[in-house]
């Protein structure tokens, strides 16, 4: 598969009120590869994810300077359609965050905002992305069950098939495995193996493991600075930078 | 010097105390009216008390029979209801999902004088405004109806069912909202399809004890709800709630009369309705918390 750029970020800037939180980032994004952001905990990681999907427009006084461009257009543009956009580019939170509605009412809730209204259809939706979110065998004969019901493991692979029901062209995960056990990370990071074919993934993580069994490209963030950016390989084998190589082989942070 | 564990206690004891004095107060509250209320059944019947469709004390014989009362009662609080519920629920949906913060702030002090307005001043409102108004758009022989009682009741109910609305709104945790907005929905589809059905246990407790707040109100029915002890057929009628005819009537019962335990009698009844009420609101609020039922 030839390297496409999805994502272009130029030169970003970020404040809360005035509060600097990233620094002149800019950043290249591959299509159909898993991009790792990694880094101490507070240096902008997820205000960075939150920036591609525009979610920290919910967060009053934010400011924004610089480029953020996927599939060439800019992001942050006045004509830019918000909700057009988080449905092309979905997320997954840190702490998973089904709804208080049933396991088939939390994947069918996109598609149905978004005018699905056969049933049929609906069920097919809902079926395949439990299925490629590795929950289907569990959950097949619970639908009507409440989400709240579920394990954490389980309702995080729930809140990852519910972002995958919009069929988006673009995943963000916030450290989606954090909370949960060997055994489920392991299955989710299989999962965002095989998500990678259809879908370009973005993931925060703070497992240094994760991000060099999982991703293709690293980001090393410190303090709001993307300081090092590359493929994985070279970030784990040959870090440029010596505060990568502290970062990753544990000498501070 | 008292040791740690011997204040721990002594504090304990003394909270205790002071809930206890309050229960207490509630508990010869009761008694108190039940012991002037009772009595009346030496008289009549609670059936024909309940049931009965003339209200005459002073005729001879007398008639207690509180039904148009008790309707009167029914149809000010339904009427003000359908005004509170929907007001109230959709200000709080507004205040909580999508007004600004400059928006908010100047709304809630509006919202918390409103509810500081004492009730006589409504009253006084609703007799030289309202009234007249009624009066006219319905070519009325009066202006003091179900229905100016209803819309008076209504804007006094808003501020109970808009607070407790909007509390039971913004207790939903915001990762609710992220979630819907992130699958590239609208403020007003994740308020309606996310937060609202969330909210909704805290939302009908406040409609609730909005309806509570319209039945017990006094002053107001007194003046602009006509006064009329007749079953009312439709809102532009006057009527006599329950409230309004203890607080009318009081003065000129004698003490310790037939007349006097009839008016206590009907203070038990207003205290049972508030009691279900309130219990039905506490119901609900536990019954259905943060399970998350898999219907919404
Ligand atoms: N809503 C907010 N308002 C103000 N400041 C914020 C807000 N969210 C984050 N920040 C600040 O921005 C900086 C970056 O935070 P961010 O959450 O992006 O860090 P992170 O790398 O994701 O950390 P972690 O690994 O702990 O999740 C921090 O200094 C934080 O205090
Ligand atoms: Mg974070």
């Amino acid at each position: 598969m030839a390297n496409n750029t999805k994502i272009m970020v130029e030169n970003l800037i970020f404040y809360y009120g005035n509060d600097k939180a990233l620094e002149d980032v800019s950043m290249l994004i591959q299509e159909n590869k898993i991009t790792a952001l990694i880094g101490p905990s507070g240096c902008g990681k997820s205000t960075f994810l939150r920036v591609l999907n525009r979610m920290n427009d919910l967060i009053p006084g934010t400011k924004l300077k610089g480029k953020v461009l996927i599939d060439g257009y800019d992001i942050y543009s006045n004509t830019t359609d918000v909700v057009e956009l988080r449905k092309k580019v979905g997320m997954v939170f840190q702490k998973s965050n089904p709804f208080p509605k049933s396991i088939f009412d939390n994947v069918a809730y996109g598609p149905r905002a978004h005018g699905i209204r056969d049933k049929a259809r609906l069920t097919n939706i809902v079926e395949e992305s439990l299925e490629k979110a590795a929950i289907w065998d569990e959950v097949k004969d619970k639908l009507k069950q409440s989400a709240m019901e579920l394990s954490g493991g389980q309702q995080q692979r729930l809140c990852i098939a519910r972002a995958l029901a919009i069929n988006p062209e673009i995943i963000l995960m916030d450290e989606p495995a954090s909370a949960l056990d060997p055994i489920s990370t392991a299955k989710i990071e299989e999962l965002i193996r095989v998500l990678k074919e259809k879908y370009t993934i973005v993931i925060v993580t703070h497992n240094m493991q994760q991000a060099a069994r999982v991703s293709d490209y690293t980001g090393f963030f410190l303090l709001g600075e993307l300081i090092e950016f590359s493929d994985t390989n070279k970030i784990f084998t040959s870090p440029q930078d010596s505060r990568t190589e502290d970062y990753i082989t544990g000498r501070f942070g | 010097m008292i040791s740690r564990k011997g204040k721990d206690l002594l504090i304990q004891n003394l909270f205790l105390f002071f809930a206890s004095i309050s229960i207490l107060v509630l508990f010869l509250i009761m008694a108190f009216l039940f012991k002037e209320g009772l009595p009346i059944i030496e008289v009549v019947s609670p059936l024909r008390f309940l049931f009965g469709k003339s209200w005459y004390p002073t005729y001879e014989p007398p008639e207690f029979g509180i039904l148009p009362l008790i309707m009167g009662s029914v149809a000010v609080t339904l009427g003000a209801i359908t005004i509170a519920i929907p007001l109230g629920v959709a200000t709080a949906i507004y205040l909580s999902e999508v007004a600004n913060l400059r928006v908010k702030e100047l709304l809630k002090p509006v919202i918390e004088l409103l509810a500081g307005v004492p009730s006589v001043v409504y009253g006084f409102f609703g007799l030289v405004v309202v009234a007249p108004w009624i009066q006219d758009l319905f070519d009325l022989p009066t202006g003091l109806t179900a229905l100016t009682a209803s819309i008076m009741l209504g804007i006094m109910a808003s501020p109970t069912v808009i607070s407790i609305s909007e509390d039971a709104l913004s207790s939903v945790p915001i990762s609710y909202r992220e979630a819907s907005l992130a699958l590239g929905t609208t403020k007003w589809h994740t308020a309606i399809s996310v937060t609202v059905p969330a909210a909704l246990s805290g939302i009908c407790t406040a409609c609730i004890l909005g309806m509570a707040r319209a039945i017990e109100e006094t002053m107001t029915v007194l003046m602009v709800a006509g006064g009329a002890a007749i079953i009312p057929t439709t809102l532009l009628q006057p009527v006599r709630p329950m409230t309004a005819n203890i607080i009318a009537e009081m003065g000129e019962a004698v003490h310790g009369s037939e007349h006097f335990h009839a008016l206590f009698a009907i203070a038990v009844v207003l205290f049972f309705i508030t009691l279900a009420l309130n219990l039905l609101a506490d119901y609900i609020s536990h019954r259905f918390k943060e399970t998350g039922s898999a219907t919404l």
